[in-house]
């Protein structure tokens, strides 16, 4: 087969949205990879009743990892292998090379890229005075332009090279894309920290050169802790401590 | 507050599910979801305001696999609630609404936990049927699985602001410090947070720290010139 029918591409790129619906914690990943391939598993010959549809989606539902995003490459690379017929045993080996680079190059290049940059970019929006439509909506459009074009890219790149797909990971901006994202980032969490921190303290600069020095002993204080206590939970405390202190004097 | 509680807790129910199981497209983000349930009350101006807070300290705990972290999306819908609720921003009120998204995110994430615990039962429990191949019970588990998310989203927004939004109303009656340097100390411990995760993202790119200064530099010019 060289075309998946539309029909049946949207149907897999409605189910990518949904691939977690069923994440646990001993199969991962696996359920929402069948659940995804089962519209081009419709495609073999003899139909969702056929004994190849049942062991292609049973093989398909087994354990994997991946990002929830860059899942879509394995999604279109697997349709690809299953309807033109490759053997399970070479399928197989394929799900379980596919993993690892998959999670690692979408980790780095979403979680730790992409989402921390166009969250900073929209603070700094939010700093400069924006309002709540123009932060909120930068930040979802920019944001959602590379998730959904990642996912499209996944799933074209996956079908169009089937298992050969390894190859497309060399693409740039899988490669270079995170390092160069990462800089951005570091420019815009320069840029928004300042900013923001001005805006949710209010007019006048009286306390912002104390805020910025103790901002600066702060983040080296939660540095410090990082493997005792996340810093997250650190503030909990601290903000819970200081109710207390404002509620009890 | 009873009569917003419902749709908070549908919005808490939608957002909670975005976090990770549909569709992810980050309306779960403190800055997204603080706003539209600012924006909720009428309180669009003070949702973004809240949601700046908790986005600095969202940007420590990124959805990395199989991690446990916290749920932002039904508690920012808590912590924008309770601080829109109050539009004329009393002392405390950014304290205590902060205080109440991070205890939400804390239970919310060890309500994903459990979830993703049940998923597995549930997954156990069909293991013939899957690896039969069985159409209706790899759809039926997805299904499961969301609509679970939903309702664990709904049931953690309702159950946190029902208890939450009076008890801050206690708290904000007896606060006695002032309310800039209330909020100083809310802003000094998010943006510490965001500072910290700042450095544990980018510390190992080449060039970041000069792309920091260089911002760095922006940000404080642009702040003293406003």
């Amino acid at each position: 087969m060289t075309e998946l029918p539309i029909g049946t591409r949207i149907s897999i790129f409605a189910r990518l949205l949904a691939i977690q619906g069923a994440w646990n914690y001993e199969t991962l990943l696996g359920n929402g990879i069948g659940f995804c391939l089962e519209p081009a598993l419709r495609l073999l010959p003899g139909g969702v009743h056929s004994p190849q549809f049942h062991q292609a989606l049973a093989r398909e539902s087994r354990y994997f990892n991946a990002h929830p995003y860059l899942a879509s490459v394995a999604v279109g690379a697997l349709a690809r292998a299953e309807l033109d017929g490759e053997p399970p045993e070479r399928i197989e080996r394929f799900r379980t090379a596919l993993c690892g680079p998959l999670g690692s190059v979408g980790d780095r290049l979403v979680w730790a890229g992409w989402l921390p940059f166009c969250s900073l970019a929209s603070l700094a929006i939010f700093g400069i005075g924006g309002g709540p439509l123009a932060v909120v909506g930068f930040f979802l459009i920019s944001y959602n332009i590379g998730h959904f074009g990642l996912r499209i890219w996944g799933l074209n790149t996956g079908w169009n090279h089937g298992l050969r797909v390894a190859s497309a990971l060399g693409n740039p901006v899988l490669r270079r894309g995170p390092q160069e994202i990462g800089r951005l980032a570091a420019l815009a969490t320069g840029i928004a920290i300042p900013l923001a921190l001005g805006r949710v303290i209010g007019p006048g600069r009286g306390y912002i050169g104390t805020v910025l020095l103790a901002v600066a002993v702060g983040s080296l204080l939660v540095v410090r802790l990082q493997r005792r206590i996340e810093g997250w939970r650190l503030s909990l405390w601290l903000l819970a401590a200081f109710i207390l202190i404002s509620v009890i004097r | 507050m009873l009569v917003d509680l419902l749709p908070i807790a549908i919005l808490g129910g939608v957002l909670g599910l975005d976090v990770v199981s549909f569709p992810q497209a980050m309306i779960s983000r403190p800055i997204v979801a603080a706003t539209l349930s600012g924006a909720l009350i009428g309180q669009p101006l003070s949702g973004v305001l809240i949601g700046a807070a908790l986005e600095l300290i969202a940007l420590e705990t990124l959805p990395f696999g199989a991690s446990r972290y916290p749920e932002w999306g039904s508690a920012s819908v808590v912590g924008g609630a309770i601080f829109a609720s109050h539009p004329d921003h009393p002392a405390g009120a950014m304290t205590v609404s902060v205080v109440a998204a991070l205890a939400t995110t804390w239970v919310g994430g060890w309500t994903m936990v459990k979830l993703r615990q049940l998923n597995a039962v549930w997954a156990g429990k069909n293991r013939v049927a899957l690896e039969a191949g069985a159409r209706g019970s790899v759809v039926s588990l997805q299904l499961k699985g969301m609509t679970a998310d939903l309702a664990r989203g709904l049931l953690l927004t309702a159950v946190a602001y029902a208890i939450l939004a009076p008890l801050s109303n206690m708290l904000m009656m007896l606060w006695s410090v002032d309310a800039r340097v209330s909020r100083c100390v809310v802003v000094t411990a998010a943006a510490s947070v965001a500072g910290g995760a700042a450095w544990k993202l980018f510390h190992s790119t080449s060039g970041a720290r000069w792309f920091f200064i260089g911002g760095l530099a922006v940000g404080a010019f642009v702040l003293f010139v406003k």
